[in-house]
């Protein structure tokens, strides 16, 4: 894997093709202070292509919630140019504030200040349920 | 001082623990005396954000019949929460009044927040279409006395399996017993939703579904009634071709064994005619009575008392 660039930081390797910039987004890249790379369509010799971000400073990422994004992205710490850690992500057991619950008749629907959370209730169908209500989270078509 | 104990879903409770509460629950019944003063000095805040006279009558009584005392409010319009307060704040209020809160409300998870915040035990009494676990065991406190063991029983669900929530979570407690079977009595469109007939499915326990309840009697020793509400329904030839199969009357039980009994949450509309009220088998008057104590004996467990 290509780190060039980065002295310290984080390269997210293995992103499907054409969701780098959902995924720059997700974590808020925007509004980190150093300099950031998003690479696209790379020829990957596993993959086929898919995008690259490289993050070049001492930022913390939500994990969580690229976990619950993509399973298969890979996780890449760098410390002066080196690579010291590999992390594979796995769906994360609860996510809070990140999902929202859109059962009409959850207590999440008439007070805006609870913080929505989920929780795994089915890791092979990846089906979270509200931790109020347990209705079971829907993607947004 | 042990840690802080709500109960929100049925299944906060161990079956170890659901046995205390019921033993306790008979030691009331043997020896009202010596329960009378026991919470002397202790309050109960009955919240109730939507109105259930049956549920905050039977939690006045339990808790009167302790010795306690009972404050709180039952509607939300006449509250706080009428004025835009949140469910933590009343509970973080109430908490500074009392020692236990017993709250209904129509969202979901309401009561879920309520512990989160509360410094006292928060008892769900019911939150819209999802948990009411007092009914629950109010139905295994019921079930205890007339059948003496939680075990070995067929139970026939009858009516909305489809929306009521207190069959579900009758499921969820009884499938933790021993040779429990359900035959389960309803139209087609009030079937058990396909989550409940998986979990049934995934812990291996035997179930078979009957359109007639006529036809289902016989082999049951439990019989729960639970109400065919007419906005269930698409339209009212549906909801009157329909709902004369699941009504309960006298004569259907003939071919019932002399031991079966039948329970209703109540309140009932017309699914068990009223002649069925003099049969000996007929015991839900019974458990509301059963609903007395076993929030009495929750109450204490949750003070810590007993
Ligand atoms: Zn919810």
């Amino acid at each position: 894997m290509n780190i060039d660039g980065v002295s310290t930081g984080i390269v997210l390797d293995h992103i499907q093709a054409g969701c780098g910039w959902e995924i720059y987004n997700l974590l808020g890249l925007d509004k980190v202070d150093c300099t950031v790379a998003i690479i696209q369509r790379v020829q990957s010799a596993k993959y086929g292509r898919k995008d690259i971000i490289k993050i070049d400073g001492d930022v913390d990422i939500d994990l969580d919630i690229l976990g619950y994004f993509d399973t298969k992205i890979t996780v890449n710490m760098i410390k002066d140019r080196e690579l010291v850690r590999k992390v594979h992500l796995k769906l994360p057991e609860t996510l809070t504030g990140v999902l929202e619950c859109r059962n009409p008749r959850c207590i999440t629907s008439v007070e805006q200040e609870i913080v929505h959370q989920f929780w795994l209730a089915d890791p092979e169908n990846k089906k979270y349920r509200c931790v109020y209500c347990d209705s079971v989270y829907k993607e947004k078509k | 001082m042990s840690e802080l104990r709500h109960l929100i879903n049925i299944t906060d409770l161990s079956v170890d623990e659901i046995d205390h509460l019921i033993s306790i629950a008979d030691d009331i019944i043997d020896n009202p005396e010596a329960y009378q003063e026991i919470c002397r000095h202790k309050k109960l805040a009955t919240l109730f954000f939507e109105p259930s006279t049956r549920t905050r009558l039977s939690f006045t009584a339990a808790m009167m019949e302790l010795g306690g005392n009972v404050l709180g409010f039952d509607q939300a319009a006449s509250s706080s929460t009428a004025k835009g307060e949140s469910v933590s704040d009343t509970i973080v209020m109430a908490s500074c009044y009392a020692d236990i809160i017993a709250m209904r409300h129509p969202k979901e998870g309401a009561p879920f927040v309520a512990a989160r915040h509360a410094g006292v035990p928060v008892i769900n009494a019911g939150d819209g279409g999802h948990f009411h676990p007092t009914q629950t065991l109010t139905d295994l406190m019921t079930i205890h006395r007339k059948k003496g063991d939680l075990g070995n029983l067929t139970i026939g669900l009858c009516g909305d399996l489809k929306f009521g929530r207190t069959v579900h979570s009758l499921i969820e407690a009884m499938i933790r017993y021993k040779g429990i079977r359900f035959v389960m009595i309803s139209p087609v469109e009030l079937d058990l939703p396909s989550y409940v007939q998986e979990k049934l499915n995934a812990e291996g326990v035997e179930w078979k579904v009957v359109r007639n309840l006529e036809e289902a009697i016989p082999e049951l020793d439990v019989l729960y009634m639970t109400r065919v509400q007419k906005e269930r329904f698409f339209n009212e030839e549906d909801y009157i071709r329909l709902k004369d199969s699941f009504i309960l009357r006298r004569r259907m039980l003939d071919s019932a064994k002399d031991d079966m009994i039948v329970m209703h949450p109540l309140p009932r509309v017309n699914e068990i005619s009223v002649d069925v009220d003099d049969d000996p088998r007929a015991a839900y008057f019974y458990q509301a009575l059963m609903g007395k104590y076993i929030r009495m004996a929750l109450i204490l467990f949750l003070l810590g008392i007993r």
